[in-house]
């Protein structure tokens, strides 16, 4: 095929595309980009006297659970440090999913509804979906990427240093648009490409915070890494960015080379024949629910476990840190932080309930897109009342969550009784990650209300998640006013194990519960009455 | 009981669409009832009304002698539907789909399951997104007939078959009318239609235009007849009723009114006929009259 064929139709498809995002995509690059602007100006803010920027360097920077979260502590003795220290993690995680949900979403996901199929019936060249996708994923990526470079510009940091951030970056951004357009075409169906460039996001930031805790070369594995590893206002290095466009080169020429070997619908990765007939589990709603949601449950319980468990492996140095460290003790119980690995733990069950609830909402959300996708209709034809399907399909969302919210828990501990040689940890630790339960089921039950009354508008309750994030993690250095910080269901859960057991508020918690309850039963009086479909 | 269905004054709207505009319709306990009709008339949003899946705006609606809507799980043990657009779950083989669904509906008849996978020629161990079309709506016809339900709900159940499998759902439902049970099948393939069903209802616009037995219905509308004579039947076109003459090398075509045929036979005979040949009008012919052009409006608004 010539290169004039190889593209026919790809410009049409981009403005396609552009069109059914119009929406979408200006909400994930603005967020973004003031998300940063706002962080950065906050930071200035908090960070204004030389004495403050100086005790930040010694405090954050030798803290292993920063470093993990924070990426490596590179010229945090200037202002410029401490502004990239701090916002990198949101921006590079969000270019990333911005890039991997993009790419998806108008390739495999497309081709799940058929769509795919029809386009090519018209005159587009074979791998003109592909490229369209990729381009527009990109395309973002650098938006978000050139809007980092003039939030930096606007708080008044040197250009060449806010130009290399900004295309740190987008090459994040970049790497993972390869990532998602080739699982795409290794796996079957979409969720599963999301699923699995999920992972490989998760591997990212695995290896990098090990490999930036123990200063080793661990970091270099990953694509994260990379951006990270530019070092804006120290080496302000350009050619680890190279690494990125390599990967993302092959990532590329994977694609094209996969989709060609592969037929339409169907992915690299061959599906077996099955059973011929169902076994003894797949014989009402909750078979059929847990059957379809299995593989996420068992694939959200290990990625959650595996943050708790990398989390928890920090607890030791932070102690011995505070041991080495008189000044930092003395700063942190000036701040009213009495005991500092607890307060680390209370931190670190907070991020992975956060983290829960995409478990939890993705699996409520289910109940919508089976719907929509046509599925529903069949099973209420039988015998299957709308309560049985409805709340059959819930049961399994609800010890799903349960089990991924507590292996968070059970990561940390498990990791802390191996450093402490006290088993009983592992249970205290889930015990206290079961105190966000009922945060998180709160907004699995905002989805079953808006699938009530409001179904075409389910998916906003991600925005919802999204404002928890960052609330919880970045809530303090963003000074948000009290009542912005209550919106998150999360701000309300008290934070054990800093906050005693015996001191436990269970108020607030048990009233989250009756919300969910409530938000449960409005949203069951609304499905009971509207139309199917 | 003697009638499966029986709907009245139906009306059902989305947003600004009228999907359903008054209809009427009844289906007897034990007869195979053809629902035809155009593309957006209304047919599939029908039987999901008969299956409580979306509420009516207003008109009766009874089915199996209950409501569809507030007793429809009860219901639906005693029928069995088949989507117009089949979505099965991908990762499931078409073996465990149909058992699942089976199961939901009460029960399954397996020796019955396992000669449907014959005749339907099916691979029960299939993803079934690895199923074509075809294929996806062989599964919900599986499940369906190998249920011991009472009704069939089938909407537009071969739209992706090929003939050979066409033939094959033909030969079920003739299974299926001679064991008592009742169906309402949606269809577009009117040669279908006509050699399954006992009566049909023509729908269009979300009113049902005519409904009756197919000879009840061909009493309404033309026969067309092909002659040839001795003596050239010039006036054929002027004898009443009679419409689309067309003269070809000494034969002559012309439709004409069932209530006029004696009149053009009258006609005709005198002119000593040589050859005649004439055939009721299929369903195609009454579906095109219904809707095609050539029919003055009168008659379409019926
Ligand atoms: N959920 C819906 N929302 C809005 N309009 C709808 C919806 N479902 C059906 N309609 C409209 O109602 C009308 C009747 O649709 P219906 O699907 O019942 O037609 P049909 O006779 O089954 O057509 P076909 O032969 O193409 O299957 C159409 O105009 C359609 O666009
Ligand atoms: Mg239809």
């Amino acid at each position: 095929m010539n290169a004039m064929s190889a593209f026919t139709g790809v410009g049409p498809l981009v403005r396609f595309v552009l069109r059914r995002d119009r929406v979408y995509l200006p909400v994930w690059v603005l967020s973004l980009v003031v998300l940063t602007y706002v962080s950065a100006a906050a930071v200035r803010r908090t960070y204004d006297t030389p004495v403050e920027i100086a005790s930040y360097a010694v405090n954050m920077g030798t803290s292993p659970a920063s470093i993990a979260m924070g990426g490596p502590p590179v010229a945090l003795r200037e202002i410029g440090g401490i502004l990239i220290y701090e916002t990198s993690l949101t921006v590079l995680l969000g270019v990333a999913l911005m890039a991997v949900f993009t790419v998806v979403r108008h390739t495999r996901k497309e081709e799940d509804a058929g769509r795919v199929e029809l386009l090519g019936s018209t005159v587009v060249s074979p791998h003109a979906v592909i490229t369209a996708a990729v381009l527009v994923a990109a395309g973002a990526s650098v938006l978000v990427g050139a809007g980092v470079t003039w939030s930096f510009l606007v708080e008044q940091q040197p250009v060449r240093e806010s130009v290399l951030f900004g295309a740190a970056v987008a090459a994040m951004g970049i790497v993972f648009t390869g990532v998602g357009a080739c699982a795409a075409q290794v796996m079957s169906h979409g969720r599963g490409a999301v699923g699995l460039s999920l992972a490989f996001l998760g591997v990212a930031f695995g290896l990098r915070a090990i490999g930036d805790v123990g200063e080793n070369a661990w970091s270099w594995l990953s694509p994260m890494g990379w951006s990270q590893q530019v070092r804006v206002y120290d080496d302000n290095r350009w050619w680890p960015l190279a690494l990125s466009l390599v990967l993302t080169a092959a990532l590329l020429v994977g694609t094209v080379l996969f989709e060609g070997r592969r037929d339409l619908g169907a992915g690299i990765v061959p599906s077996r024949p099955g059973p011929p007939s169902a076994g003894r589990t797949l014989a009402g709603v909750v078979g059929l629910a847990w059957r379809l949601q299995r593989g996420a449950v068992v694939g959200w319980v290990v990625g959650i476990w595996s943050m708790g468990l990398l989390l928890g492996s920090f607890s030791e140095s932070i102690q011995n840190m505070i041991e080495d460290n008189p000044t930092l003790a003395e700063y942190l119980q000036r701040a009213g932080v009495t005991n500092i690995v607890d307060s680390f733990f209370a931190t670190s069950l907070l991020l992975l309930g956060i983290g829960a609830s995409g478990f939890a909402v993705a699996s409520a959300l289910r109940t919508r897109s089976e719907e929509s996708a046509g599925r529903v209709e069949p099973l209420l034809a039988t015998g299957v009342s709308r309560a049985r399907w409805l709340f059959g399909t819930l049961l399994v969302t609800l010890g799903g969550t349960t089990l991924v919210v507590a292996s968070g828990g059970l990561g940390v501990g498990m990791s802390y009784a191996l450093t402490t040689g006290r088993s009983s940890e592992m249970w205290r630790m889930t015990g206290y990650a079961l105190v966000y339960l009922p945060a998180v089921l709160l907004l699995a039950a905002l989805v079953v209300l808006l699938v009530g009354w409001l179904p075409r508008a389910s998916g906003a309750v991600w925005v919802a998640v999204a404002l928890c994030f960052v609330v919880g993690w970045l809530g303090s250095l963003l000074e948000l006013p009290q009542w912005a910080a209550d919106l998150s269901p999360f701000t309300h859960v008290p934070a054990v194990p800093a906050v005693p057991a015996d001191d436990l508020a269970l108020g607030p918690v048990l009233t989250m519960l009756a919300l969910a309850v409530a938000a449960l039963a409005a949203g069951w009086v609304g499905f009971r009455r509207r139309d199917i479909g | 009981m003697s009638t499966a269905i029986s709907i009245s004054g139906l009306v059902k709207t989305f947003g600004t669409t009228v999907a359903l505009d008054g209809l009427d319709l009844e289906v007897r306990t034990g007869e195979v009832h053809g629902f035809l009709g155009p593309n957006g008339s209304g047919k599939s949003t029908t039987i999901r009304i008969l299956l409580g899946l979306l509420r009516a705006d207003r008109g009766q609606v009874t089915l199996l002698g209950g409501d569809p809507w507030r007793e429809a799980a009860a219901l639906h043990r005693r029928l069995a539907y088949v989507p117009g657009e089949v979505a099965l779950w991908p990762n499931l083989t078409g073996g465990e789909v149909i058992d699942l669904l089976a199961r939901l509906r009460g029960g399954i008849d397996h020796r019955r399951r396992d000669d449907l996978l014959e005749r339907f020629d099916l691979d029960p161990t299939k993803r079934t997104r690895s199923y074509s079309k075809g294929n996806r709506q062989k599964v919900a016809l599986v499940a369906a007939l190998a249920s011991d339900v009472e009704l069939l709900l089938l909407d537009e159940p071969t739209s992706g078959l090929d003939p050979i499998m066409e033939a094959a759902f033909q030969g079920c439902i003739g299974e299926e009318r001679s064991r008592g049970r009742t169906v309402l099948l949606s269809s577009h393939i009117l040669a279908e239609a006509e050699a399954l069903s006992d009566r049909v209802s023509i729908i269009r616009a979300g009113r049902v235009v005519q409904s009756g037995t197919l000879s009840e219905l061909r009493h309404l509308t033309r026969t067309t007849v092909v002659v040839s004579t001795e003596r050239p039947p010039d006036l054929i076109g002027r004898v009443p009723g009679v419409a689309h003459v067309v003269h070809e090398d000494g034969r002559v075509s012309f439709d004409v009114d069932t209530d006029h045929l004696d009149d053009a036979m009258d006609y005709l005979a005198p002119l000593k006929i040589t050859s005649l040949v004439s055939h009721p009008p299929t369903l195609e012919e009454l579906f095109l009259r219904q809707f095609g052009e050539q029919v003055p409006t009168e008659e379409t608004v019926g």
